[in-house]
């Protein structure tokens, strides 16, 4: 099985800090929908990022914040596998970004030859 | 107790002790003058208590009868000691003159170190679980063989295997360098799970052969637990996880021996004490940052002692099931989240994701879609479970299952006896 990337992306909200209830009903979302790759065996390795960034461009210039430009950011990845591009797609077809908006970019990760 | 059962009582909370320092003193690649020593005191115990009487301290008559047929080993081979054998410990005169020290705290400390080199990694871990078993938990031979429902040939050859694999990995009795403790703890924890479920999952008949490795996996666990270096967090868990599953052994087993599923269970059987302890030892374990499989397995089983359906019982175990995916996958475990999936989200859901895990050669994961359809699609059940039942591989399983399918009013198929 290869090994495919989902990038979270979405625009940021500067809607008021959610309440306790909505963060735990955010958190059984997304936990649910990655229990369940992890079910099929085809869990690898998922990260949440933080509203903190940098972005270093040539010659050395440094810009604040990972939405310096664009509206959207990232917000998190996920690494799974599975055999072909087609089925990490139907993966990420629960994922909790895209009710909210947000979109899904699947990317199939190069290996690294040692 | 009567005299028949009193020696076999003895040899089994003995033998591992009285093995384990004089394997201190022998070497590890000499396990079996250590085994033969102790075997021999047992036999003469055996001989003599029944023609002069049982001696009152017991124990006391063992270890001084293992401590000088142990002088008189040595002495004997001094010099097959002295010229082959130049890596024993106590190869010189003067050294028949120590003291070999039963005391209760050389036996732990000899006991625990015995269980690192034993939990080796470069030991296969199917052959670590048959020394732990016969070395450090003092099994017979044919209790092993019963439990892992094979000949008593296959654990010999498995043991003497494994034996050579210490003469030759030339491993010391010693507990590991601090650097090396906790990846060390790590193999020796796997290995004491994995001997804990022997006895736990074991289709064997022999109820109390099984619930005996359970205690014993208890025992050594709790033996790291009291230990001051190797009292992890993840040891407690993992102590925890024991105490939570054996408090339900009664519940779990019929007069038959076999299985009774979880909510069909008698919950007055089950064990309060234990609950309690496993709750104990649970909150132990979330001391530091540590968590580890032990902790979300302990966490599940604790959530499955509680009798009350409500309080988000589900839920919280279907959240412990996605974390616990993730960090370890297993069919077992897939299968149990898709069942919480069921009790938390409503069997719509967990028919859909159950439809895209791939374990349809299981039995198991065949029941479980059964009970989904049940309710509304009674056809559909029926069809389920006629798969597992013709995947199913003990008798007793497909008894259960049939017995189901009678309970459905459709048996389409002819299923033959």
């Amino acid at each position: 099985m290869k090994e495919f990337m989902m990038i979270f992306r979405h625009e940021p909200n500067n809607s008021p800090q959610p309440s306790p209830e909505q963060m735990q009903a955010s958190i059984k979302q997304w936990q649910d929908w990655i229990g369940g790759i992890a079910a099929q065996g085809k869990f690898v390795s998922t990260n949440r990022l933080g509203f903190q960034g940098k972005t270093l461009k040539p010659g050395n210039v440094v810009t604040d914040g990972p939405y310096a430009e664009v509206k959207e950011i990232v917000g998190g990845y996920i690494i799974v596998k599975s055999d072909a591009i087609e089925d990490a797609v139907e993966l990420a077809t629960g994922c909790p970004i895209l009710q909210v908006g947000g979109h899904v970019e699947v990317r199939d990760i190069m290996e690294i030859k040692k | 107790m009567t005299q028949k059962e009193l020696i076999p009582h003895l040899f089994r909370t003995e033998y591992s002790k009285i093995v384990a320092v004089l394997c201190k003193i022998f070497g590890l690649s000499n396990i079996q003058i250590a085994e033969d020593i102790v075997g021999d005191t047992f036999l003469l115990a055996a001989e003599t208590w029944g023609l002069k009487g049982v001696p009152e301290n017991q124990t006391g008559w063992l270890y001084t009868v293992a401590k000088n047929k142990t002088k008189d080993y040595l002495k004997r081979n001094k010099l097959y000691v002295q010229k082959i054998e130049p890596e024993l410990i106590f190869g010189s005169e003067k050294e028949y003159l120590l003291e070999i020290d039963l005391s209760e705290k050389n036996i732990t400390d000899s006991q625990l170190q015995m269980l690192f080199a034993i939990c080796h990694p470069s030991i296969s871990p199917e052959s670590q679980i048959g020394l732990a078993l016969r070395i450090l938990c003092g099994f017979g031979i044919d209790e092993i063989a019963e439990a892992f429902l094979t000949k008593k040939e296959t654990i010999n050859k498995r043991l003497f295997r494994a034996k050579e694999n210490l003469r030759k990995k030339n491993i010391k009795i010693q507990f590991p360098k601090e650097t090396e403790l906790l990846p060390r703890l790590d193999n020796v924890l796997r290995t004491l799970y994995l001997l804990f479920n022997e006895g736990y999952y074991s289709a064997a008949p022999n109820k109390t052969l099984r619930k005996d490795f359970c205690a014993e996996a208890m025992r050594l666990t709790l033996m790291l637990s009291n230990n001051n270096a190797t009292c992890k967090p993840k040891v407690n868990a993992l102590f925890s996880l024991m105490c939570f599953h054996a408090s339900r052994f009664e519940a779990r087993i019929d007069y038959n021996g076999a299985f009774i599923l979880y909510q069909d269970q008698d919950k007055n059987l089950w064990d309060n004490g234990l609950i309690q302890k496993g709750t104990y030892y649970l909150n132990r374990s979330s001391a530091g940052k540590d968590l580890s499989k032990y902790h979300l397995e302990a966490a599940i089983a604790y959530w499955h002692t509680q009798k009350n359906e409500g309080n988000d019982k589900w839920e919280n175990i279907l959240q412990l099931y996605n974390y616990l995916l993730q960090i370890e996958y297993s069919p077992v475990a897939a299968l149990n989240r898709t069942y919480a999936l069921a009790k938390a989200n409503g069997t719509a859901q967990a028919i859909i994701e159950a439809e895209k895990i791939n374990l349809k050669d299981s039995h198991l994961y065949h029941c479980l879609l059964a009970d989904f359809y049940k309710p509304n699609n009674i056809e559909k059940a029926a069809a389920h479970l006629e798969r597992a039942y013709g995947l199913a591989k003990s008798a007793h399983e497909k008894k259960l299952i049939k017995k189901r399918l009678k309970g459905y009013g459709k048996l389409s198929v002819p299923i033959s006896e």
